[in-house]
């Protein structure tokens, strides 16, 4: 018997709640011939911003225990390269297409981005990424996120997701300009997730993505330098996986708008954990390094699971914690 | 196209020192396969290491359908790999990465010029072993082959290369094998023109240059290439995530910005690159 593993973020329908992760999938091309991508709940594209950024000198990344340190710095082409050269083939594809946006400097940017966003018929929701550790402004960069953000430059922290009033304050400038399902993604790097967790869903977004990858560094003993050439990166992989989930399931008990779990799944076991801790739906990242079609067997896995203990629908698994 | 499968492995065994041969079974990957492309190679089903290990495709046999690798044991992966016994199988991708361009190499009449650094005879001897078939058996060429590293220990395929028609020369930085000092130097001799006055470059000129090894031998490679004006392709290795292009961590600058070295790459031509401190390098 066919189970249901259709799932709802905001507006959008998905057809199961597997998803890929913003930068762990460049714009899906690079995967096509590894796997059946329409089998895919929804597509994250890698993080786009208004100018093409270049991103940052290599050494970029770092094997890590059970993990990775990555250092990309938002390398992309920019909104209008990617719209004019790789949209249609979503279009083609027929997967919800989550388009991440970040600014650079100014995050009066996601709002431009978001306007633009608006009018693509092609793009299902926008993920506003406002915890990517691998861009932090200038002290001016500060100055003027800290302007927009309408708050006073030392309460401004350098992630916007650090602070609950700035996500406050961008999701809802944000909000005001677009119709399209909203995803806000967080950062780990904070003390209690939750009160940006509620700050952001206060402020209008339909749904809230957690976890990006947590700060971290690497050492080379032997040469006492940095093994990523900016020092720091972002730790993601199986590594962070308890944290991860620990925080979904803080997360879930306090809001009320779908919660996509990433941090380290990569099998159909770890994706279950996110579930039952309140996921609705979970994010592949690091895993499609290793292996490019464990999302597709995930989808597999998830309905294997459901026809093993007899569960109808995936809802009911959502959150399903026994305490 | 590459493509995700089990691999049977046929053979791993030591050849001397730290350094391995493995030789894989995958019809469709060998038929496939082109001279400086790589395998990335899940050497592990756990989670550290994580991440899969690229390695250069040392030679094909399309008949059998065998695809050979050729590795150095330096860390937990490759530790690993060559613990791994004939009959069992491994997840490999491949074939990953732009090749060698040989599209300007026919009709010729000189024999390149192939430099290999420790373990950069990896890829190359598959070039000398396509080059020594030839499009045809007529335009069959056979390379020269210049071969450094530390020690005499770290010279490998010295026979091999001898065996499909090469002519091998050897350079280690104790003399301990061939010329003493660099193989970079070595090449220098060859390029430089008879008559310095004259300004006539040497015949050498006019023929590529294939190159595989470390760092700055390849910088080394590429200053030669432009003040004797020849055309020389680098064959580049960096720490990847997925090999596939997708997390744009392998990059190496370029004339033209960031270039992914599993996608664009491994291979570019010397003049691309644009050369900078490497940050591996140095130590307290």
């Amino acid at each position: 018997m066919k189970r249901n593993l259709s799932v709802r973020i905001g507006k959008l329908v998905l057809k199961n709640p597997v998803v890929v992760a913003s930068g762990t999938f460049g714009y899906a091309e690079e995967f096509r011939g590894f796997l059946n991508l329409k089998k895919l709940g929804a597509i994250v594209t890698k993080t786009l911003t208004l100018r093409p950024r270049q991103g940052n000198p290599p050494p970029r990344t770092c094997e890590t225990p059970s993990g990775m340190l990555n250092s990309i710095g938002l390398e992309n082409p920019g909104i209008e390269v990617f719209v004019k050269e790789k949209l249609s083939f979503f279009k083609r594809l027929g997967v919800p297409l989550v388009m991440s946006i970040a600014s650079e400097e100014d995050p009066a940017e996601f709002v431009e981005l978001a306007q633009r966003i608006d009018a693509l018929r092609e793009v299902g929701a926008i993920e506003l990424n406002i915890s990517c550790p691998n861009i932090r402004p200038q002290a001016s960069g500060s100055r003027l996120q800290a302007k927009a953000c309408g708050v006073q430059p030392a309460a401004c922290s350098s992630l916007i997701a650090q602070d609950a009033h700035a996500t406050h304050s961008l999701v809802k400038k944000v909000r005001r300009v677009t119709t399209k399902t909203l995803i806000t993604k967080l950062s780990p790097n904070v003390t209690d997730i939750t009160d940006i967790a509620l700050a952001a869903e206060d402020a209008g977004t339909d749904a809230i993505a957690l976890v990006n990858t947590l700060s971290g560094m690497c050492i080379d003993v032997e040469k006492r330098r940095a093994a990523l050439a900016v020092t720091t990166g972002g730790l993601s992989g199986p590594a962070i996986r308890p944290m991860a989930v620990r925080m979904v399931w803080e997360t879930y008990q306090k809001i009320r708008i779908p919660i996509i779990g990433m941090g380290g799944i990569i099998d159909t076991q770890s994706a279950l954990e996110f579930i039952i801790a309140g996921a609705t739906a979970v994010s592949i990242g690091t895993a499609n390094f290793v292996d490019p079609a464990i999302s597709q067997r995930i989808v597999e896995g998830l309905q294997a699971y459901l026809l093993r203990y007899k569960i109808k629908d995936v809802h009911s698994l959502v959150g399903a914690l026994l305490l | 196209m590459a493509r995700q499968l089990n691999a049977k492995i046929l053979e791993n065994a030591r050849i001397k020192g730290s350094y391995f041969r493995s030789v894989l079974l995958s019809r469709q990957i060998a038929s496939h396969s082109r001279p400086g492309q790589f395998l990335n190679i899940k050497v592990s089903s756990g989670t550290h290491p994580l991440l899969r290990r690229p390695l250069s495709i040392h030679g094909v046999d399309k008949k059998k359908g065998e695809i050979r690798i050729l590795y150095e044991v330096v860390g937990r992966g490759s530790e690993i790999l060559s613990q791994q016994k004939s009959g069992g199988v491994l997840d490999i991708i491949g074939p990953l990465g732009h090749g060698f361009d040989l599209r300007n190499l026919y009709p010729v009449t000189r024999n390149p010029i192939l430099v290999a650094g420790g373990m950069g005879v990896a890829p190359l001897f598959f070039l000398a072993e396509t080059l020594g078939q030839g499009p045809r058996k007529r335009h069959a060429l056979h390379a020269r082959v210049l071969i450094g590293g530390r020690t005499k220990e770290q010279i490998l395929c010295e026979n091999e290369f001898k065996s499909c028609g090469c002519r091998v020369e050897i350079a280690t930085d104790d003399g301990s094998r061939g010329f003493k000092g660099k193989v970079t130097e070595l090449l220098e001799r060859m390029l430089r023109p008879p008559n310095p006055v004259s300004r006539i470059p040497s015949p050498e000129s006019r023929i590529p240059i294939y190159a595989c090894g470390p760092r700055p031998m390849l910088r080394e490679i590429s200053r030669l290439a432009s003040v004797y004006h020849i055309s020389a392709q680098l064959s580049l290795e960096e720490h990847m995530s997925c090999g596939i292009g997708a997390c744009l961590g392998c990059v190496v600058k370029t004339r033209t910005g960031y270039q992914r070295v599993c996608k664009e790459g491994p291979v570019f031509n010397a003049e691309e690159i644009v050369w900078e401190k490497s940050f591996r390098k140095g130590g307290p």
